[in-house]
């Protein structure tokens, strides 16, 4: 019984095969050198499965050289090419990886940059409404959020979109300290990036 | 076809009936699918349905996207699914320098599948137009693409010329990257 249930019985009909997937880019790792985060995920394959590692890059160097002298064995002109398509290949790797980081580097630069404005307006006198704007270069979803938000205050709260264009969620009542204190915890913005408004409305509305 | 990120849309549960209309359906497409279609979809489970932009529809069981169709093409599965039974799809292959192009999304066109690299069935098993292969690549264990063949197998290698899939799924695609929660 026990052994049982301790080794997979096995099933007449074959199994589902289980392929690993990098951790980094999500492809299978035979795939990450397509992926533009290549270094990442060697890095990423060679702590989790160090086998798998050993496999994969030690045959793509293998498989280059044979490429190499295969086609140097059989032709001049056919090797040049395949070579010079191999260093195009690569240089247009190296330059996807590149652009990736660097974009990665602007992200972050971007989201360290990016505030979160929670404003208090003045809707009526004595009634206010607060508008957050700035969450989504944290990687919140507007939606969700004011999904969330409204469920929280038991309040309207709704992504509407601002006479600039982006969109901001707007909330019924005066919520900004504890909107403040959910930014800072649950979305997970650094303190300094939030700031309070107290914003007056245009009289004669 | 999901060359931008999406975000998926309403999600609904599937009838039972519906369900069991989509079972027959895939293995109806996929006849080499029929011995494990109780391992993908159980007879007893709930099927999800989210709608995804451009009319597509993509089956999910238990957040796991399993099967994706648009309007009433036939029904490809998730290249996850196509990695735990590569066996059950026809199969193609192209050449290496073809994958950085696929998996950046362009079209396939017909010289990656006829150039040495590349794979085509034998005269006695061409494939029809209109048909839903999987792709596989020179020098890799698992597919890298999966779609709805423009061009029959024989009139590629007749033609060697044009596109061959134009709006598939591929690894690294919008399609790939959806989660779903």
């Amino acid at each position: 019984m026990a052994e049982n249930s301790s080794a997979e019985t096995p099933s007449t009909e074959p199994q589902a095969r289980k392929v690993t997937y990098c951790g980094v880019c999500t492809l299978p790792p035979e795939y990450c050198e397509f992926g533009g985060t290549a270094k990442k995920c060697k890095e990423w394959l060679e702590n989790e499965y160090p086998d798998m590692h050993e496999r994969l890059y030690s045959e793509v160097i293998i498989s280059h050289i044979l490429i190499l002298h295969r086609t140097a064995a059989v032709a001049a002109t056919l090797s040049t090419l395949s070579i010079d398509a191999q260093k195009r290949a690569q240089k247009d790797s190296a330059k996807k990886e590149a652009k990736a980081a660097q974009q990665e580097k602007r992200a972050a630069e971007d989201k360290a940059a990016a505030k979160v404005l929670i404003k208090r307006v003045e809707r009526n006198k004595r009634k206010y409404v607060t508008a957050v704007s700035g969450l989504e270069a944290h990687g919140l979803d507007l939606k969700k959020v004011a999904k969330e938000w409204g469920k929280k205050f038991a309040t309207g709260s709704s992504v509407t979109k601002t006479a600039s264009g982006s969109e901001e969620v707007v909330v019924q009542g005066d919520n900004s300290d504890e909107i403040y204190d959910w930014v800072a915890d649950v979305g997970n913005v650094p303190e300094d990036n939030i700031e309070l408004i107290e914003d007056k409305k245009k009289k004669g509305g | 076809m999901f060359k931008k990120d999406i975000s998926a849309g309403a999600k609904s549960k599937v009838k039972s009936s519906a369900q069991r209309a989509i079972r027959t359906k895939v293995v109806e497409t996929y006849p080499l699918l029929a011995p494990h279609i109780d391992e993908i979809i159980p007879k007893k489970s709930q099927l999800d349905l989210l709608k995804l932009p451009d009319r597509v529809s993509l089956y999910a069981l238990d957040n796991e996207p399993l099967f994706w169709q648009h309007m009433d093409d036939p029904i490809i599965p998730h290249l996850r699914v196509v990695h735990a039974f590569p066996t059950c799809f026809s199969r193609i292959g192209i050449d290496r320098g073809a994958i950085r192009f696929v998996l950046s999304g362009a079209t396939l066109m017909a010289p990656g599948l006829t150039s040495k690299g590349g794979r085509l069935p034998e005269s006695d098993a061409e494939l029809q137009e209109g048909e839903v292969v999987v792709i596989e690549a020179e020098g890799k264990e698992e597919a890298c693409l999966v779609g709805q063949l423009k061009m029959g197998t024989k009139e590629i290698k007749e033609k060697n010329k044009g596109a061959v899939i134009d709006s598939g799924h591929y690894l690294g695609d919008g399609l790939w990257k959806l989660t779903i929660d």
